[in-house]
């Protein structure tokens, strides 16, 4: 069975803070790898089995750039080259493992899990305010036992915050507002505005002001996996829907999801502000306020898994709220049987 | 013969069978064939081959062929050249025709394409070019410092010329000995750039010639990277006389069978793996030889070659005499 994520694109790895001068083992779309930094910091990702008898390089040592197998010392250089076997005067010349393309940008490392011959780093989803020193905010990283698609089912259809976190984001509003979904190529993006609403909870602390509230949520998703999320709010009458945001906050919640197998990912989550940006007690509570709000929507991917996988044979149904799901959908499928076609790369010689 | 394998028990295997689905004639004695495997396997990358599990005389012996180009239904096409000196293999490939059936393994990749690099530099002698058409073709599309040098005896002799030419335009370099034009080194890689990568296929000879100026040249040995078929080496093949007085086995080695082959078909117990010359688990103790030894293979070090007391049974041969070897039941 072909596998339910596309190959041929980057997902994250790892935020660049988490990848330090350790080995870090990770399965990113079935591909086990191990990663690592050169001296001059540049990240490397290898495959994490050694080419003699499998062990994973992971449970081995970096020796300068160089990984050593735990088992038999196996060397590895940085392209994955072998350079050195034990008790022989040579080295095999077809001893390697594959090395796999890696970027870092927006403080994330991406790998590219296909065919290494496409990996063309201009690719890399726009996560740019990620590290925009013009704005500021905690990140996360989560292994969910549940498949990427569901996170991106989820994060496309806000209106699961009215039921899933009432007590913080959601309210009625949300899901009494309409919106407006669009599609162009490899995005999809849905816009709600909630105009003369009572702030839900979560806005109305961080805003700090009282009074009624105009509120967005402009979702843009860049296929297989990236969805970020600019949201706020705005004093009602302000003018924010013209394009005023003065008398509001403006926040942008930035996600990809990277699948690991068929069930289970990697969540990479960051939430930036470009207000208060010396405050690192509002990045602190901004933390700990999403602790709540994702573990809710862990709690509902993770049992909707499993749901998945009890009833085999049934199928999703799609309401109105889901157009940007059954897009990003139609998108990821696009991208799959693309692959499947065989390589894209031909020249003359085809 | 049990074809070598690196299967693991209970793990899948890396064989499954194909279709000889188009044949033709690419030179004299330069053949195209394309193999539509039964089953959907992974697509072949840059540098990637197959082995073929080919009846040479009855007997199924393994060869490994580059990719030279994936076509998109589980396809390789593949290019081999019928060495009439050779093991026979090539001579059993070459009587193939469309509609036959073969068992081949699944694409595998020896050599990792590393595409990130300050240039590449491509070095093909003959038939060793298939082993690069793929890297040509996917470096060409990402479009960095690279070159190809192309070393043949007549253009008439060389596949694929045109479709290079076509692609890679100034940046393939003939080098037709015909002509007067040969690959010298180390001249063929002063250009390249400190960290360039070059990638190199061809006869043992010219890959030792150029294994030996890139580390005299002061160049990182593992930036020199190179793939080997065990097919070639000092000496043209002829017949010679290998013993084991061990066994009191006294055999005829033919120019066209290798000594791994002549010894199992003697009934001698052997273990064996790539049989390319790499990997070392077919070597014997030499216990004397009248004439030369001819190292065809990668795994023995200039030193144990110079000493002479060991000897890679896959690919090695003796010239100008027998050849006295000892075996693993010792
Ligand atoms: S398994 Fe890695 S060196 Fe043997
Ligand atoms: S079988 Fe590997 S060197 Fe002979
Ligand atoms: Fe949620």
């Amino acid at each position: 069975m072909a596998a339910s994520f596309p190959l041929d694109t980057w997902y994250a790895a790892a935020w660049s803070h988490a990848l330090g001068a350790e080995l870090l083992a990770r399965e990113i779309a079935g591909l086990r790898v191990v990663l690592y930094r050169r001296a001059d910091g540049r990240p490397v990702a290898l495959d994490d089995a050694c080419w003699h008898r499998l062990l994973p390089l992971s449970m081995g040592r970096l020796d300068g750039e160089d990984v050593v197998c735990g088992y038999h010392g196996l060397r590895f250089d940085p392209d994955g080259r072998c350079v050195f076997m034990p008790s022989q005067e040579t080295v095999n010349p077809s001893a390697h493992v594959p090395a796999r393309p890696v970027v870092e940008r927006h403080g994330l490392v991406w790998l590219w899990p296909g065919d290494p011959a496409l990996a063309d780093p201009a690719t890399v989803p726009d996560f740019g305010l990620a590290d925009h020193p013009g704005w500021v905010g905690p990140d996360r990283e989560y292994a969910l036992a549940c498949g990427f698609q569901l996170v991106v089912d989820n994060l496309l259809d806000l209106t699961h915050e009215t039921f899933v976190h009432a007590s913080s984001i959601g309210n009625a509003a949300v899901a009494e507002a309409p919106f407006e979904t669009t599609h162009r190529g490899t995005e999809v993006s849905l816009t709600r505005w909630m105009t003369d609403i009572d702030p839900p909870p979560f806005f109305a602390a961080h805003l700090g002001r009282p009074g009624r509230v105009d509120r967005w949520q402009i979702i843009r998703y860049q296929a297989p996996a990236t969805v970020t999320i600019d949201v706020g709010v705005a004093l009602t009458g302000t003018g924010a829907p013209q394009g005023d945001r003065s008398q509001g906050i403006t926040m942008q919640v930035m996600h990809t999801v990277t699948p690991s197998t068929e069930g289970t990912c990697r969540f990479f989550w960051k939430l930036v502000r470009d207000y208060s940006l010396d405050d690192p007690s509002l990045t602190r509570r901004l933390f700990e306020d999403s602790e709540t709000v994702l573990a809710e929507d862990k709690r509902i991917l993770e049992a909707q898994q499993r749901a998945l996988e009890a009833h085999p044979d049934r199928a999703f149904y799609d309401l109105n709220i889901d157009a940007a799901a059954v897009w990003s959908r139609r998108i990821a499928e696009e991208m799959i049987a693309a692959e499947a076609d065989g390589p894209a790369p031909t020249g003359p010689l085809a | 013969m049990t074809p070598a394998t690196r299967a693991v028990p209970g793990r899948r295997s890396r064989w499954t069978g194909a279709t000889v689905a188009a044949v033709e004639g690419l030179t004299r004695d330069v053949r195209r064939l394309e193999l539509q495997f039964d089953e959907a396997v992974e697509r072949s990358a840059p540098g990637g081959h197959v082995d073929v599990l080919i009846d040479v005389r009855g007997r199924l012996e393994r060869r490994s062929y580059s990719v030279v180009e994936w076509r998109g239904t589980g396809r390789a096409v593949i290019a081999v050249k019928q060495l009439t000196a050779g093991r026979g293999g090539s001579v059993a490939m070459h009587a193939l025709v469309p509609g036959d059936r073969l068992t081949v393994s699944r694409p595998e990749h020896l050599v990792g394409l590393t595409l990130d690099a300050p240039a590449h530099l491509l070095v093909a002698g003959g038939i060793g070019i298939t082993a690069l058409v793929g890297m040509a073709r996917a470096l060409a599309v990402r479009g960095g410092p690279l070159r190809l040098l192309y070393a043949v005896r007549t253009r008439e002799e060389a596949p694929f010329l045109d479709q290079l030419r076509d692609l890679l335009g100034p940046r393939l370099e003939l080098h037709c000995s015909a002509e007067g034009r040969r690959l010298t080194f180390p001249a063929a890689f002063a250009d390249l750039p400190p960290g360039g990568l070059a990638y190199v296929c061809g006869p043992l000879l010219m890959q030792e010639a150029m294994r030996v100026a890139w580390e005299e040249s002061g160049r990182e040995p593992r930036h020199l990277r190179s793939e080997t078929f065990g097919s070639s080496g000092s000496f043209p093949e002829e017949a010679f006389t290998v013993r084991v007085p061990r066994l009191g086995v006294e055999i005829d080695v033919p120019s066209d069978r290798s000594v791994l082959a002549a010894l199992q078909d003697a009934g001698v117990e052997m273990i064996a793996e790539c049989e390319r010359g790499e990997c070392g688990l077919c070597v014997l103790p030499v216990l004397a030889a009248e004439g030369l030894l001819d190292h065809r293979d990668v795994f023995l070090s200039a030193r144990q070659k110079q000493a002479g007391d060991v000897f890679c049974t896959c690919v090695s041969r003796a010239v100008g005499g027998a050849l006295t070897l000892d075996t693993f039941d010792r």
